[in-house]
Order: structure tokens, then sequence, then C-alpha cells
């Protein structure tokens, strides 16, 4: 084999495992996140894609049932209260004023319904969570059967890297010990030790046993929806695809799955059976 | 070879005594942090990573700059490196021991550290990290071994050891890129998101490193028969004029980037900076003390009289190494979290027992500096009889 060959043999060969190796770190970095074009027309086929639609019209200003959805949930899941405590705080869900939810809005002239008005926030297990990505250990990680984002409590080393790159707050660290600032354990749900990163969970444990996640149960009409966008015929697509629903910051690539509906409170009247309208009217227009 | 660092006359035991004290104090505050929780600190859910993970982030610049003098001396066959090369390594090696604890105390869950480990994930930057870290310190810790073992026996080093070496050097340019990107990728903490934290991050190693460095040097050369050599101080503080002129000039290109656009996410962490926001100032004034520091230091640096006048060059040293210490040890981290994402301004400052614990670490690594430079000087025969 004369020399040049050679050389190119070993070139070529080089390149071959070079492009090989390049290929396998970039699948290994992972999906690098917010082009676009790579956003599929549908969501990824094959599994369920579990989301929330939380009706802001059926909301009312008084935080009552608000209220109601985060006690459902911090009693469900054991999430201790510190009360006053700002700097100890763990929450699941919790309430934000209209603006500050949607802070990146800019809202000027707001309509006058949802100026102030109490929203639930919650994590928005995200089709492509940066907080998944960060996590040293695998401790966080987004179930590719419904695109739950799930926490490992046992493995958390609690480096709160998850919480940083978190762009929704939607993340809390137990900074001390949460066992002594619970006001009923739950036996039905483990606590948590000081030291780990706990968040929302779309209530896994209560769908498994073929339930709805508890701030859903806490509402009476349909207020929060949750269910399949996989699913055409699915509540969630139905309401989607009728109404003006916005999420948190889409443009920061992360494809958030809580939907917030904010269309005038009015058009209940055309679109819900008539028994619900005078009640909802009442409530949501101050 | 070690024994030599566990035989010394009174000052230097009283020297590490001190530091054992100091360790002591930090050590029991970290006990009580392990079983009270990081409620002891000053973090708080909009404020999650504070002074701890900024000490490790300025001290992974630290380590980075033995580059500064390991290329020159190995690469270019820069002779007046001949002996500060060493102490660069060893240098390194403290401050990778400190970055370590630094991440250790930060976590909530340390003994289950090694998850890190068992549970690879090449998507996290922190697990890149680790590894940088850890190889990082295993390769100055073979350098230096091999190079001061044949020292003693009089022999050239091993053949072997000059690809180890040539390694650490893009090893150590490594450190500080994961370093920043451990922060630059986060679509969450617009502060952050900027392309030149890396190579700011670097400037800013390659200033405050050396600096300390020449600092060192001028210390070792008063209580022992050691002599850096004047070339060899002359050259570390041309090293520092060019890092520091980089770094101020990356700092600008940062500033005008944020404040000309004007968008306001981005305006809003350099306003909280130094200016404060709804009234919280905690960090303004020891930006502003960074800056006036930056500046003083640059005057004195770029000034060829005060920079080869040893006076002043130690006055540049010491501004240097405070400027950059405000300002990746303290503004950089907590800047990235006030605002928060949701708007709220938040106050932070470290508490007693954190600062203890931190204290404590530094100690630490002024303990392995102190020993690892001993061993070192005694191989060379400076040290004088007791």
């Amino acid at each position: 084999m004369d020399a040049s060959r050679r050389g190119f043999l070993t070139i070529a060969g080089l390149s071959l495992v070079g492009a090989a190796g390049g290929s396998t770190l970039i699948a290994a970095i992972g999906e690098p996140g917010t082009a676009v074009e790579s956003l599929p027309a549908e969501p990824p086929g094959g599994g369920r894609r579990l989301a929330m639609v939380i009706d802001l019209r059926k909301f009312g200003h008084d935080g009552e049932l608000v209220e109601r959805c985060i006690r459902a949930c911090h009693r469900a899941h054991n999430v201790p209260d510190f009360g006053a405590d700002r700097k100890n705080e763990i929450k699941w869900i919790w309430a934000e004023d209209f603006e500050s939810t949607f802070r990146d809005e800019e809202f000027r002239y707001l309509r006058r319904d949802l100026q102030g008005k109490p929203t639930l926030l919650l994590c928005n297990h995200c089709d492509n969570p940066p907080c998944t990505r960060v996590c040293p250990t695998k401790a966080t990680w987004r179930r590719p059967a419904d695109g739950i984002v799930m926490m490992d409590w046992h493995r958390c080393i609690g480096c709160r890297y998850c919480i940083v790159a978190c762009p929704y707050g939607s993340r809390s660290f137990n900074w001390t010990d949460p066992r002594p600032h619970l006001e009923s354990p739950q036996a039905d749900f483990p606590t948590r030790t000081r030291g780990v990163v706990e968040k929302c969970t779309f209530c896994e444990e209560l769908l498994a046993r073929g339930g709805q996640p508890a701030c859903v149960e806490a509402c009476a009409d349909d207020e929060i929806v949750f269910g399949d966008l996989n699913d055409p015929g699915s509540k969630v697509r139905r309401l989607l695809a009728e109404h003006l629903a916005i999420r948190r910051q889409p443009g920061l690539g992360t494809r958030p799955e809580v939907y917030y509906i904010v269309e005038d409170p009015r058009t209940l009247a055309e679109t819900a059976p008539a028994a619900v309208v005078p009640g909802a009217a009442e409530n949501d227009h101050v | 070879m070690f024994e030599k660092a566990l035989s010394g006359g009174r000052r230097y035991w009283a020297w590490m005594v001190s530091l054992l004290v100091v360790i002591g104090v930090g050590a029991a505050c970290w006990y009580w942090q392990l079983s009270e929780g990081l409620t002891i600190t000053g973090l708080s859910r909009d404020v999650v990573w504070g002074f701890y993970i900024a000490q490790f982030t300025f001290l992974v610049g630290v380590a980075a700059s033995a580059v500064m003098v390991v290329l020159p001396y190995y690469l270019h066959d820069y002779r007046a490196f001949g002996k500060i090369t060493i102490l660069g390594e060893l240098l390194a090696i403290a401050a990778v021991i400190m970055c370590m604890l630094f991440i250790f105390v930060d976590m909530g869950m340390p003994a289950r550290i090694l998850n890190i480990f068992l549970h690879p994930t090449p998507s996290s930057m922190m697990f890149w990290d680790a590894v940088a870290l850890g190889g990082y310190l295993l390769l100055n810790i073979v350098i230096s071994r091999v190079t001061l073992g044949a020292e003693r026996r009089g022999d050239p080093p091993p053949a072997w050891i000059t690809p180890v070496i040539v390694l650490s050097i893009p090893w150590a340019i490594s450190i500080h890129t994961v370093t920043a990107f451990l922060y630059a990728g986060l679509a969450a903490r617009p502060f952050w998101l900027t392309a030149i934290m890396a190579p700011r991050f670097l400037a800013s190693a390659f200033a405050s490193g050396p600096a300390l460095l020449i600092l060192l040097a001028l210390v070792v050369r008063r209580v022992s028969d050691f002599d850096p050599g004047r070339q060899a101080i002359r050259a570390l503080a041309t090293i520092v004029t060019y890092a520091m002129v980089a770094n101020v000039f990356f700092v600008a290109v940062e500033l005008y980037t944020a404040l000309y656009s004007g968008i306001p996410e981005h305006v809003s962490h350099f306003a909280y900076l130094f200016m404060g926001l709804d009234g919280e100032a905690t960090l303004a004034p020891w930006m502003w003390a960074s800056a006036v520091l930056a500046v003083v230091a640059l005057v004195l640096l770029l000034n060829p009289g005060s920079r080869s006048s040893e006076t002043s060059l130690v006055v540049a040293c010491v501004a240097v190494f405070a400027s950059l210490w405000i300002d990746k040890g303290l503004g950089m981290v907590v800047a990235g979290f006030v605002p928060s994402p949701l708007g709220r301004v938040v106050h932070y400052s470290p508490t007693a027992p954190e600062l203890a614990i931190g204290l404590g670490i530094w100690a630490a690594g002024l303990l392995v500096v102190t020993g690892l430079f001993k061993i070192a000087l005694e191989v060379r025969g400076h040290l004088r009889r007791p």
C-alpha cells in the first residue's frame, strides 16, 4: 500500500470514528432545546401527553377556589406549612396575581376581570424540561409514557441545580426538616427529609389508581381540566381547540403543559351549559 | 516526602495550629448545618445558591490559573518560571480541594454525593464539572509529585510526564469553561445567559490567580531562602496586567449588551448589583468597591514604573484579587437570582455560621498550600535549619 493511500485511509477512518463519537456525544448531551423547527405538529406520539387547562373564566377574585385547590394538594402530599416564613416555604401549587404569573407579557391596560386575579401556578410538566437536563444524578426525569416530570427523593443530592434551571419557580427545597410542620400527616403518601427538592407530580400516585389530580378533584365545575393531549377527543384538547389559552413563558422553548384560558368570562354564556352561567358571571365580574 | 510537612519551627506550627483552630470552628458549624439543614444559611426559596457556590466559582479560577506558569515554562521553555512553576501547581491542588469542599458543604444530602458518579448524567454540566475538577486534581498531584521526586533524587523528570503536563494545559482551561457553562446555559436566568461568561471567567482567573501567586511567592521569600527571581515576578505581573485588561474589557462588553439593548430582564440584574432594586441594595457598595479596586489595579499595572516597583505591585495584586473576589465570589452568583423569575427581589446575605464554614474551608486551603509549599522548599533546600 503506498503512503498516500494509507494516509487517506487513516484520515477516513479517523473521520468515521470522530463522526460516530461526535453524534454519540451530541445524543448523550441531549436535545439542544429551543429550535422552533423541531416542534412536532402534534405532541410526540405513542404514549399519553398529560396536560392541564386552568379555566380562568371560572375562577373568582376572592381566591376561595384557589385556596381550596392548594389545601387539597398540600394535604394529600404532606407539604409542610411554614406560615409566614417565606425562607423555608415549600409549595407544590400556589397563587400569584395574574400579572405576576404572566410577567413577561407586561400587560398595561389589562381587561378588568383579570387585574390582580389570583392565578394558580404549579409545575408545568414541560415537554422539554430544563430541570431534568441539569440534574447530575437523574433524580428528576420526564416520564416518556405520559410526560410527567418525576422526582426521586431518595436519589436527590440536594444540589438545587434543578431549582436554578426552572424558569417557573415550581420547585422547592427542604431547607429544614419538614415533618414537624405537617398539620395532619397522611399515611398513604411519603414525607420528605431535609436536604431534598420536591414539586408537583401531577398526582401520579392518584392517576395510577385511576383518579384525577387533587386540585382537579377540589373543583366542582371543570375550573381545572386534566387529560391527554394525544387523545383528540379529550376534554383538554376540545377546550384548547375552542378557546384562547396561554402558557407561561413559552418563548423559552420549554413547552409547558399547563394552559390558562384567558377569554372574557362572558363567553361562558355561549359555551357552557346555561345552568352554570349566572353564578360564574357574578363571581368573575368585579 | 510528606514527612517534610510534619516538621518545622515554632512559627510554622503556630501558623498551622491557628489555621486548624479556624478549620475546627468551621467544622463545628458544618456539623450544626448537617443536623439543622441549610436553613441556618442565608439562602432561601428564591436565592438557592449563595456564598458557598460563589466561593467555589472563584476558586476554580485560581486553580485554573496554574496554566499561566505551566504553559510558558513547559511549552515555551521559559526558564524564569523554573522556580515558581511548582508553586503554581501546588496552589492549584489547594484551590481544587477548596472547590470540592465548597460544593460538598452546599449539598443538601452530602452523604449521597457519589450519586453523581453512580448515575452519571452527561446532560448535566455539574457532572462534567465533577469530572473536570477531579481529573485536574489528579493531574496536578501526579505532576508535582513526579517532578519534585525526580528533583529530590537529582534526576531529570521522566519522559512520560511531559504529555501529562501538556494535557494539564487544556484541562485547566476546561475546568473554568465547564464552570461557566454551569451558569451560562440556563434559559431561566437571563443574567448568566451570555456567551462571554466563559471567556470572562478565564480572563478574571488569569488575573486573580497569578496575582495571588505573586503575593504568595513574596511571602515565601520572606520566610525562607527561596527567591522566585525578579524576572519571574515581572513576567507574572505582565500576565496579570493583560488578563485584567481583558477582564475589564469583557465586563464592558457585557454591560453594553445588557444596557444598550435595554431588555428589562437583562438590565434589572445589573441595576440590582450596582444601584439596588426596591430598596434592596446589599451588594451595591461591594460592587462599587470592586469597580474602584479594578481601576486602581489597572492604573498601577499599566504604568510600567509602578508595575516594576515591588511595593506598588503588591498593592496592585491585592486590588486585583479583592476586586475579582467581590465580582465572582459575591456578586455574580447572587445577582442571577435577584430579581427572581417571578420578579421578586429577595434579600440575601450569608449568616454567621455560613461565613464560619466558608472561612474554615479557606483556612483548610491555606493549610494545604502551606504544607505543600513547605515540602517543595525543603526538597529544594530553601529552608534554613531551625
